[in-house]
């Protein structure tokens, strides 16, 4: 019996099935898994309205994706949703990597005082797909979510795109701007358009079970952990990962090998025996079981047209790494600005082309890392399986081994230098532009908070230093930095020091909407600024403080 | 002598390159043919390491004696 309590939504006759609505929505949203959710709540928080259309009326049945990474929970925050996952989530620390009996090594996530986001959480995609339901509802006029709607078909015209949507009440059509595929890895709007989808699929097969337990196979319950073993002496498969969720409900990954029957494995009596295995004696119930095998492909172009390809419709990943999901939030991120720029009118639709650079290179990278788990994962020769015993026979004892271990390399967000929109910086103590702003505490007015909680939705020039405090250029918001209390209410103090430490004194950086940073600058460059600004959006002369 | 290597880290972020090119390196290769390109690579590392004492403490590290 599922711990979680699917509850179905309820379909609402739109205007159109009677013919009564002829308007044209500036962005139609195809599929409401946790990519379509997160785009319709960015884009609202800029005031673009959108149209939701799910083929479904639940959230994702069984847990999914269950590890969110620090970047994707400072994205969350953004979007206002965070609170409720860190409260509900388990925050995780410790990993311990097993080869047959032995612990190999173990590390410990320590939790960054300095930033309020954690390294990873876990929780059910269920909750997350939830909580993002639950807040599109704070924009009743910004975002129109209909259950129960399949997009069978998209026609592009000049200036929009025409959407053919069936409900168990009759089919009718809607006219979008744009549209955004969010319609998950086997995207029926990739098929009618043609696009080839390429890349790998692993033979392997995973058993991935959910059980429910009360009590923790973790020698401390307070404690919650992430063991992987290769060669589990418990099952005779490559190997095991377990992995703690709300609820008290574990993951069990067991990896089955390539000549695995899916619906034999899957069987509860299989399931069931070779959970034993893991967890002993303790009780427990199953929660959800599935057998899988992984594919790593993605789109050559994610934008076609007036047609955006957005999280799983885009590309794919094995779950090794945890890059889908993840990777999928900070394509949403990306987006949403610059769609929003463009359909007000305040950027060129050249400013679009910058999220298939950058998230096509953003997928890249995750496609790398977690074929290459899987690779290490599945080794395919007799040799390769040698080179992987010998690696985790040395890892014990010299850490090189111990780097070359590959369990997952887990997600972190890509650097975007380099690219169109971002200024390379002459001076080398700075943080490079295309990173993410790494967080901070400050105080605001005497009140505590955090660096990232003040940017983000629109530019903003981040000053430091006293020399750089006076500069405040017209018609782009400031925010400066202060070494020590200050009397002016608006700035920032950096009470540990670690902002002047890490960004540089008397600097200008020119922060992105998605908090990256686009350029960055020493007091005597400041002739620079408006060359910057103009490309961070792609040539446009965008009114920042919109 | 009993020095051993500490087998300190030096390849940093590029370790997962140098595997997956090690690993290609194998592919579609007879188990022989594989086992004669791990010895001609042992040699021409060897060979780059030049230093006979290194070596000498790699082999020590490698048969764990
Ligand atoms: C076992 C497993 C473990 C995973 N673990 C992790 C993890 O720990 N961390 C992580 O980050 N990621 C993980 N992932 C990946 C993650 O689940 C996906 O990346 C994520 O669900 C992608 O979200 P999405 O919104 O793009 O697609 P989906 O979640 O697939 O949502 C697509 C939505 O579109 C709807 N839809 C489809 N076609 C139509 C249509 N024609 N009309 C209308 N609606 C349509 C579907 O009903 C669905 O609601 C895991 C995946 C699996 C399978």
């Amino acid at each position: 019996m599922p711990h979680y309590e699917n509850i179905p939504y309820p379909f609402k006759r739109p205007l159109e099935l009677d013919g009564k609505s002829q308007q044209l929505y500036p962005v139609a949203i195809v599929g409401a898994g946790p990519i379509g959710l997160s785009m319709a709540i960015d884009l609202a928080l800029h005031g673009i309205r959108s149209v939701v259309l799910d083929d479904n009326n639940v959230v994702s049945v069984g847990s999914r994706a269950i590890c969110w990474a620090k970047r994707t929970l400072e994205i969350f925050d953004r979007l206002g949703v965070a609170d409720r996952m860190l409260e509900k989530g388990v925050t995780w620390k410790v990993g311990r990597l097993f080869h047959g009996e032995e612990e190999v090594y173990n590390f410990d996530l320590l939790p960054d005082d300095n930033h309020k986001m954690p390294a990873f959480i876990n929780l059910q995609q269920y909750y997350v797909e939830q909580y993002l339901v639950e807040r599109t509802q704070d924009f009743p006029d910004l975002i129109d979510l209909r259950w129960l709607s399949k997009v069978t078909d998209e026609e592009l015209e000049d200036e929009k795109v025409t959407v053919s949507v069936s409900t168990p009440e009759g089919n009718y059509t809607l006219d979008a701007e744009y549209v955004v595929a969010c319609d998950g890895a086997k995207s029926s709007v990739r098929e009618r358009l043609g696009l080839p989808f390429k890349g790998h699929t692993f033979e392997e097969r995973f058993l991935i079970a959910d059980v429910e337990m009360e009590q923790s196979p973790f020698p401390d319950d307070e404690t919650h952990e992430r063991w992987f073993w290769f060669e589990p002496p418990f099952h005779n498969g490559q190997s095991a990962l377990l992995h703690k969720q709300p609820d008290n409900i574990y993951r069990i990954d067991l990896q089955l090998g390539p000549e695995a029957y899916p619906e034999e494995e899957a069987k509860p009596e299989n399931v069931i025996r070779r959970i034993k295995q893991v967890v002993g004696d303790r009780k427990f119930d199953l929660d959800w079981v599935s057998v899988y095998s992984f594919t790593c492909a993605k789109l050559d172009r994610f934008i076609h047209d007036r047609i955006i390809f957005v999280g799983d419709s885009a590309h794919v990943v094995s779950p090794f790494g945890a890059r889908g999901g993840n990777g999928g939030i900070q394509d949403v991120d990306n987006l949403g600005w610059k769609l929003a720029a463009v359909l007000k009118g305040a950027a060129e639709p050249a400013l679009l082309e910058s999220y298939h650079e950058e998230r096509s290179h953003g997928s890249a990278e995750n496609i790398l890392h977690s074929s290459r788990a899987t690779n290490f994962m599945t080794p395919k020769s007799k040799m390769e399986a040698i080179f992987r015993q010998e690696v985790l026979n040395m890892a014990e004892h010299l850490p090189f081994a111990r780097k070359l271990v590959n369990s997952g390399r887990l997600s972190a967000p890509c650097s975007l230098a380099d690219m169109a929109l971002q200024t390379p910086a002459t001076s080398p103590t700075s943080i490079p532009p295309g990173t993410v702003c790494p967080d901070a505490a400050v105080t605001q007015n005497g009140k505590r908070g955090w660096l990232l909680n003040h940017l983000g939705g629109e530019f903003i020039l981040l000053t430091t230093g006293e020399a750089a405090k006076e500069y405040d250029p017209e018609g782009l918001k400031k925010l400066h930095v202060s070494a020590s209390e200050t009397d002016e209410t608006d700035e920032l103090v950096d009470v540990t020091g670690t902002i002047i430490a890490e960004f540089g004194e008397n600097k200008i950086y020119l922060v992105r909407p998605d908090q990256h940073i686009a350029a960055c600058f020493d007091l005597s460059e400041v002739e620079c600024l408006p060359t910057a600004l103009r490309r961070a959006n792609a040539g446009s002369m965008m009114e920042a403080a919109e | 002598m009993t020095e051993k290597l500490t087998g300190e880290d030096k390849l940093k972020d590029k370790g997962d390159d140098f595997y997956e090119l090690l690993i290609t390196a194998h592919e579609g290769l007879e188990y022989d043919e594989s086992v004669a390109l791990n010895a001609r690579l042992v040699l021409i590392l060897a060979n780059e390491i030049g230093d006979i004492e290194v070596l000498a403490a790699a082999l020590r590290t490698a048969t764990d004696k």
